[in-house]
């Protein structure tokens, strides 16, 4: 008897299987304001040091490297681009042209950390970290530059981990076709972070590199 | 161009549908993304002193509204999304503000 009313349940759940995409948009979004919350406290703490020591400011950012920046800038531009394409493919029901697409992305949110690698790298080199010799000889200023600099890319940076992650897992959803041309909204979510990250990568970029 | 793609299931309106741009419209806001970086690029190479922080910043902003309009299809998407959306940015404006009375205020 329990057992029918088990399977009748389970055939009426599975008739009306209740999927809420605008829900799960919302609650994305709703997550992304945390975090532009997140980042905008960083935001804040940089606008008021840059306010406080603006020759520092200047100083300290000629030690980054504008085209390492820019090349950076262009990788990530590009790698949201991708995730859009992927969509669409996905859309389109093109589930092999979806995959290349965010493979892509994979590729370029890598490349973006190895880039990351290379200019923290060159600054320990340099003596710029924290106790470092280098940084231990500069201006208050030119020291909260490289604090916010450090922290605010590195948060960036384990935003990039964390998007991949999201990525690949969405990418084996879609190889295994728990995710499709008509139920696609968790591949946009993913992108809707992805795309977040760049938009901070946007603004840190001039804050940080394009100081004259 | 075939930016509708509707299906025959039941949608109750909570289903996406999809009704963004396809791939060529992505891949101009792309070049357009490509081109204001350079150009923010070679701005920060003239000494336009105290306006350099401004002009950056609006390119920014600029390149800003076109991923979160056309890569986040927020330009394609519900109302009450973008209201939510402009409320954050209000907040953090206001935030910014305040910041800005103590700073200069207080020292």
């Amino acid at each position: 008897m329990s057992n029918n009313v088990n399977t009748a349940v389970e055939e009426v759940q599975e008739i009306h299987m209740h999927r809420d995409d605008f829900g799960s948009k919302m609650g994305m979004w709703l997550f992304l304001f945390t975090e532009v919350l997140l980042f905008g406290g960083l935001f804040l703490l940089y606008a008021s040091y840059r306010y406080i020591y603006p020759e520092a400011f200047i100083v300290a950012s000629g030690e980054l490297d504008v085209f390492m920046g820019g090349v950076n800038t262009v990788i990530l531009l590009t790698s949201s681009l991708t995730v859009v394409l992927g969509i669409v493919a996905l859309q389109k029901g093109n589930k092999r042209l979806s995959l290349s697409f965010l493979w892509i992305t994979v590729f370029f949110g890598l490349l973006f950390l190895v880039n990351k690698y290379f200019e923290w790298g060159a600054k320990f080199h340099h003596g710029i970290y924290p106790k470092g010799p280098a940084l231990q000889d500069m201006s208050d200023g030119e020291i909260m530059y490289f604090g916010l600099y450090y922290v605010m890319t590195g948060l960036h940076g384990l935003h990039i981990v964390v998007g991949l992650a999201f990525i690949g897992f969405v990418m084996w959803q879609i190889k295994k076709d728990v995710l499709t041309a008509t139920n696609f909204q968790r591949l946009e979510n993913a992108g809707l972070y992805w795309h977040l990250v760049d938009i901070i990568w946007i603004f840190l970029f001039p804050l940080f590199y394009l100081i004259h | 161009m075939d930016t509708n793609n509707h299906h025959d299931e039941h949608n109750d309106g909570h289903i996406a549908e999809a009704h963004h741009p396809s791939y060529g419209v992505n891949i101009l806001v792309w070049i357009g993304l490509l081109s204001l970086t350079a150009i923010t690029v070679a701005i920060a190479g003239i000494n336009l002193g105290s306006l350099a922080l401004a002009v950056a910043l609006i390119i920014a902003t600029v390149k800003s509204l076109f991923v979160v309009n056309f890569f986040m299809h927020v330009k394609f998407d519900n109302k009450l999304l973008k209201i939510f959306i402009g409320i954050c940015i209000l907040v953090f404006v206001i935030v910014l503000i305040l910041t800005f009375f103590d700073l200069t205020f207080r020292f």
